[in-house]
């Protein structure tokens, strides 16, 4: 068998492109879902950690802390093959959405707080003697800035997150990887594997891109 | 008269540090009152206790009868405090029409035409009419002060408190800001101006204030103080600032 026979044989590819598409529709959608739940989870996890009253502090710090501790694989094992003995049992889609955004937000709390703690003193200062209330002072003056700050640090969590969609094949979820894997069971090659590869490549190396982009801007600005 | 702004035995510790060390001080109503003396006198401190950037330990403060304290009702307090920073501090992410018109509708209810038509009139006061839809990063420290001015005054508050409103300019920017301040100055507007400007001082102010060591030391009217003063520390102080 030559070398494009085994690994870029395109008979295969073209019989196994449906499989490795309906793959992709949910890697995306799983991509998607944990990047906007893990974000949303950190804004508040930084929220309640930097100004929530003190037991809802400690709580959100603890949290921040476990959640980076858990390997992401051992969390998504014990959501899914777990959890059903306490009576929860829960989708492939359901548990690795959960895994993933968990542990997203605790990243994206990090990574907040330092954006927020990069907004110069005077900000905060003038927020307060203008009479802008807590909320307002957040909103208006504060995250605005403290998001711009974090871009690029977000942008390359949320690659992460992406990345780590491919864990979810362990729960029989049928991601790309996963359908990667059993088209290339049916056809006996690995053609579909390494298109799989190059498809999360292809999907992720812009974005790759952009985050040097972005952090090269905001050196720029800095000066 | 009532005073408008009447602190009592102010005091405030910075770990060991005592920088206010039993400040009584009452401004009338109009008053402009401008507070001198070296740095860590507690000058910065004073006016900034006073809209609770800082909390005092002791003492007292009221605002318009309003007692400013844990637990008050600061933002109704705040509302009436207009302040000017040494460092500006507008908001660098919004146009300079916005930096000016977002408290008044977010803390007064105005509607935006309105909180922007009133920023448009004040920032032409200011002599910034051609600079309104510019950032401030794109404007000198000067014009970036009497945003900062327009900003504070948007609020239409009973006091104005400035923080060493030209400490952080360049020279040649110094006068242009001065002159926004004294032409406020003559409008009956109450200010509490913390400076280095002595001739500023001379020419604005009702009264003088000297402090040291966190303790108000003379207190007077412009020429009495600069002319005649009795106490030896702001005597030095005077030689200190005025001979270079």
């Amino acid at each position: 068998m030559s070398f494009f026979d085994a690994f870029l044989n395109w008979d295969v590819f073209v019989q196994t492109l449906p499989l490795l598409v309906s793959g992709l529709t949910i890697t995306i959608s799983l991509g998607l879902s944990a990047i906007v739940l893990g974000l949303a989870g950190g804004l508040l996890l930084v929220l309640l950690r930097l100004y929530g009253p003190t037991p809802l502090r400690q709580i959100a710090t603890g949290y921040i802390d476990i959640f980076r501790a858990i390997p992401l694989l051992v969390l998504l094992v014990v959501i899914y093959y777990a959890l059903p003995f306490a009576g929860l049992r829960l989708t492939p889609f359901t548990s690795a959405t959960m895994a993933l955004s968990f542990v997203s937000a605790a990243y994206s709390a990090e990574i907040f707080r330092a954006g927020i703690e990069g907004v110069p003193r005077g900000q905060f200062e003038a927020a307060r003697a203008l009479g802008l209330n807590a909320y307002r002072r957040m909103s208006d003056i504060i995250l605005p800035q403290a998001i711009k700050l974090v871009i690029p640090p977000i942008t390359s969590n949320s690659i992460n997150v992406f990345k780590d969609t491919a864990l979810a094949s362990v729960v029989a979820m049928p991601d790309l990887l996963k359908q990667a894997t059993q088209a290339q069971a049916l056809s006996a090659n690995p053609t579909p594997l390494i298109s799989a590869a190059v498809i999360y490549i292809a999907l992720l190396l812009p974005l790759v891109r952009l985050v040097s982009v972005f952090e090269r801007r905001l050196a720029a600005k800095g000066r | 008269m009532a005073a408008i702004i009447d602190i009592k035995n102010l005091t405030k510790n910075f770990g060991g540090f005592r920088a206010l060390d039993g400040v009584d001080l009452q401004v009338a109503e109009g008053e402009i009152v401008v507070i001198i003396g070296p740095s860590g006198s507690g000058k910065s401190t004073l006016i900034r206790c006073i809209n609770q950037l800082e909390e005092h330990d002791g003492g007292t403060i009221a605002v318009d009868g309003h007692a400013v304290q844990k637990g008050a009702d600061l933002t109704a307090i705040r509302t009436e405090l207009g302040m000017v920073f040494q460092s500006f501090n507008l908001f660098p992410h919004l146009s300079v029409l916005r930096n000016v018109s977002l408290a008044p509708v977010r803390v007064r209810g105005l509607s935006w035409p309105e909180a922007d038509a009133r920023a448009r009139k004040l920032l032409e006061r200011v002599g910034l009419k051609d600079h309104i839809d510019k950032y401030p990063a794109q404007l000198s420290g000067g014009q970036q002060q009497r945003v900062g001015i327009a900003r504070a005054l948007a609020m239409e508050p009973k006091v104005l408190l400035f923080d060493e409103p030209t400490s952080a300019l360049d020279p040649e920017m110094v006068g242009e800001v001065l002159d926004v301040i004294q032409q406020l100055a003559k409008t009956g507007v109450t200010m509490m101006v913390v400076t280095h400007e002595m001739g500023f001082a001379r020419k604005a102010a009702n009264r003088v204030v000297f402090m040291d060591a966190g303790r108000i030391v003379e207190q007077g009217p412009p020429d009495a103080l600069f002319d005649t003063p009795r106490d030896e520390r702001l005597r030095n102080f005077l030689n200190a600032v005025l001979s270079h």
